[in-house]
């Protein structure tokens, strides 16, 4: 029988490791975001993604030296799950919308010249400089937005201390997401940006429960230190913390290993949120805390008590 | 907690089992559906283009030539004034928005037989009563005139809406299956045609604007078709519909628009079998073009199509039965086209695709296939993992969870919301989360029963003191699902659909029916039940 309860694990013994082990990821991710940059999908950079099916297998150079001398600029060819199957990337051609619709065509016409085999269109995108363009925009808005809808939500409900720990734990959250994407260079496209707008919710969640427990405890015990207090309730909630990610690990690593290349990288994002959030609730938010002099003079009798 | 009344009861199963039947249809084929009775729900998930396969096209409408158009004709316009009133104007100067030029002797006379003809020009554009659509500002000598604001807004307005009522009508001459055409900001248009992964035909269809003119081909001047010198005031050259090298040269004034056109069919010459569209005109084309023919008989004219020069058949006798036909040396498929484009009328400004997304049907029986899969692997594990913590309760929760599921899929079946592959993860997603409100529960419960309280007691309070955490922690999930709905289109915008849903499901079970069943049990529960040993 598994049992996480009735722990008393000294979690904030460690925060000074887990602070400069979270700096250091912090420091990495914005610096490979300075140094390699995301690398952008079609829906954020524009440009032309075919995905194709063959009835043999097609030897992948000699196809990509094929494409590139269509003069279409940089025209990437890479596997797809199987040997079989192909996407084909073409970057942003210049001369506005208009002009990238000719290259669906371009390469379809070189495709059936050059290989012997059936082709399968299975899927082709096409997004031109405008729309790209404001997908990334209101991308980058909706994030910023969830942060500060968290921001305010956690105010009203707790106090502004808690408000702030929780949010520099959700940046920080974001932060390594995005980070992890600018190092392993995966493609950055617009699931990703669902991905992280679902771990903002879902590491404000974890977060909210531990901040849930740390104002009952504040209440319960007058005077108690801050630091056993903060312990204490991180104890008081591990169990359930664990429990619920791992069963999202279990659903999500599921749907990463059977769930098909499309969506991928949505996943893999997801999965590195769930364990950062996680993380992220019990060595960030919570020890933040300690230091952003949280009020002690609770009313216990009122249970949503936010003013000062 | 624990206590249900009745009617408590009542409402609870009756909420699960409607949504469960709306989930039902899923599960049979259309024609099965068909033998149900029928009070019987028998709408289906909406699947979107990502699983379905289908093409997404985002368009906008050029909103630039429009404004250059009404910017043309004011010029008219106005020159004829100066003309007529014996003007001598000079540094006549057009811009994108805007005319500007010297002038002597320019009133308030002048000004107001502007600002009159512009306005009975432009009626058909807009009714703004006696409001005029000009801003006529004079310094000195230096005469500028704008549109007003108002009136370039409507003239936009008017044009996406017109483009919007044409597009439809092209693609539905096309005879697609459902087709969804909808206006998205100010000048953008939306197109979902479901069933189609190769838009190509449809993309040249809007591609032109199919704005249809017989003009007069201007036989004044010697020319060379190849090598054309300046064209005549008046007239203007026009490249061949066939080969772009050949050009004509042809009277700018329209002897016959498209706009008088009321049918036109493919079909084929009876003498050359070639394909050729006949078409007819109204009573107001037929007498216009009538009237030319009979003047020029012996004369070439042009038809002209977005100012290329299909054919320039010579008149051999006055047509004044206001039919005719076009043949261009087109194969069968174009003169369909042709054909199609001539009913739905002209675009009234070209049309750019800004986005094209298709997805063929493989590819999207795949995505189904892997996605229904995964969350059944995703599925049994958690149900193993919730067992193997928390035992009885455990397995409390996963009929909760089966329940859940079948209730978001029951949502999504009697809202009509569109199930995309993004929207399979959030499924997915909320098998792993859902379980989330009865884990706060039951490790409320345990440590009730740690401190000392009798089960009855500890379920009891572990409800209790759940309630505002699973509040707070859903609410957070909630906003970032509202964000992205409205931050997000398409497939992105299907996932947080689910997730919401998924929220509402799994809270409600949680609630009521986990709640309900442990009820049911409440006094033969033991601590063990909720995965504590005895001696815990």
């Amino acid at each position: 029988m598994l049992n996480i309860s009735g722990t008393q694990i000294n979690f904030l013994k460690v925060r000074v490791i887990t602070f400069i082990l979270s700096a250091i990821l912090i420091f990495l991710s914005i610096g490979a975001f300075f140094v390699n940059g995301l690398n952008f999908g079609i829906d954020f950079k524009g440009g032309t993604l075919i995905e194709i099916e063959t009835s043999q297998e097609i030897e992948i150079s000699g196809l990509r030296d094929n494409l590139n001398t269509l003069e279409l600029g940089d025209v990437q060819v890479q596997e797809f799950g199987s040997s079989k199957n192909l996407l084909i990337r073409v970057e942003q051609q210049l001369g506005g919308d208009q002009v990238q619709q000719d290259v669906v065509q371009i390469v379809k016409d070189s495709l059936g010249s050059f290989l012997s085999s059936d082709i399968n269109f299975r899927r082709t995108e096409v997004v031109g400089p405008k729309v790209s363009g404001e997908l990334i925009q209101s991308g980058a808005i909706a994030i910023f937005v969830a942060v500060f809808a968290m921001l305010v939500y956690i105010w009203f409900r707790f106090e502004w201390q808690f408000s702030l720990g929780a949010v520099l734990a959700l940046v920080h959250d974001v932060i390594l997401t995005i980070g992890v994407f600018c190092i392993t260079q995966l493609e950055f496209n617009l699931p990703i940006i669902a991905a992280i707008l679902t771990i903002v919710g879902y590491s404000m969640n974890d977060t909210v429960v531990v901040y849930d427990r740390v104002r009952e405890n504040l209440r319960k015990y007058r005077s108690k230190e801050i630091t056993d207090l903060l312990n204490l309730s991180i104890n008081d909630t591990l169990s359930r913390t664990i429990v619920t990610s791992v069963t999202t690990l279990l659903a999500l690593l599921s749907l990463f290993i059977f769930g098909g290349e499309v969506i991928k990288g949505f996943t893999f994002a997801m999965i590195w949120g769930v364990i950062v959030g996680t993380y992220s609730s019990i060595f960030v938010a919570a020890p933040l805390l300690r230091y952003l002099d949280v009020k002690r003079e609770w009313n216990t009798t009122s249970a949503v008590d936010s003013t000062r | 907690m624990l206590y249900f009344s009745n009617l408590k009861i009542f409402t609870v199963l009756a909420v699960i089992i409607i949504t469960l039947l709306f989930a039902v249809p899923n599960f049979f084929g259309k024609d099965q559906l068909e033998t149900f009775p029928n009070f019987f729900p028998k709408q289906q998930v909406n699947l979107g283009l990502d699983l379905q396969g289908g093409s997404h096209l985002l368009l906008e409408v050029d909103t630039k030539e429009i404004i250059k158009e009404r910017v043309e004709n004011l010029n008219a316009d106005v020159r004829r004034v100066l003309k007529k009133n014996n003007l001598n104007y000079s540094n006549f100067k057009v811009s994108n928005e805007s005319l500007k030029f010297i002038v002597e002797g320019f009133n308030s006379e002048i000004q107001k037989e502007i600002s009159e003809l512009s306005m009975s020009n432009s009626q058909n554009i807009l009714a703004m009563g006696d409001q005029t659509n000009l801003i006529i500002t004079q310094e000195e000598n230096t005469v500028q005139i704008n549109f007003t604001e108002e009136f370039i807004k409507q003239s936009v307005s008017n044009a996406v809406a017109q483009s919007l009522e044409i597009v439809r009508r092209r693609i539905d001459e096309l005879g697609t299956r459902e087709p969804s055409i909808q206006r998205q900001g100010s000048s953008r248009i939306i197109i979902q045609l479901p069933g189609i992964d190769d838009p190509d035909r449809i993309k040249s269809l809007l591609g032109q604007t199919a704005k249809l003119t017989f003009q007069l081909v201007d036989t004044s001047v010697n020319f060379d078709p190849f090598n054309p010198s300046k064209a005549p005031i008046g007239s203007e050259i026009l490249a061949s519909d066939a080969d772009e090298e050949f050009k004509y040269i042809v009277k700018k004034r329209i002897m016959v628009g498209g706009e008088n056109l009321v049918d036109a069919q493919p079909g084929f010459d009876p003498q050359t079998n070639e394909p050729i569209v006949s078409f007819r005109f109204d009573r107001i084309g037929a007498t216009k073009f009538g009237r030319v023919t009979q003047q020029n008989v012996g004369k070439p004219f042009a038809i002209v199509l977005d100012n290329k020069v299909i054919s320039a058949p010579v008149i051999r006798e006055a047509i004044l039965g206001g039919s005719g036909q076009i043949s261009g040396g087109f194969d069968s498929e174009e003169a369909n086209d042709l054909a199609i484009l001539l009913r739905a009328g002209a675009l009234p400004a070209p049309l750019i695709i800004l986005e094209e997304r298709s997805v063929g049907p493989d590819l999207g029986a795949d995505s189904i296939e892997a996605g229904q899969f995964a969350a059944i692997i995703g599925f049994i594990a958690v149900i193993i993992f919730m067992i193997f913590v928390y035992r009885y309760f455990g397995l409390l929760a996963d009929i909760a969870l089966i329940i859940n599921l079948f209730m978001v899929l029951g949502v999504l079946s009697l809202f009509q919301a569109t199930l995309t592959l993004p929207g399979i993860a959030g499924i997915i997603l909320t098998i792993g989360m859902a379980v989330d409100a009865n884990v706060l529960i039951f490790e409320r419960v345990k440590e009730e029963i740690r401190n000392g309280s009798n089960m009855m007691n500890a379920v009891e309070n572990g409800y209790k003191r759940a309630l505002s955490t699973i509040l707070d922690a859903n609410i957070t999930t909630l906003i970032a699902a509202i964000i992205l709905f409205f931050m997000a289109s398409g497939p992105v915008r299907g996932f947080s659909i689910t997730l919401a849903i998924g929220i509402f499901t799994s809270v409600f079970t949680a609630f009521t029916f986990t709640r309900l069943l442990i009820s049911f049990n409440a006094k033969r529960l033991k601590p063990n039940f909720v995965g504590l040993s005895k001696n815990a």
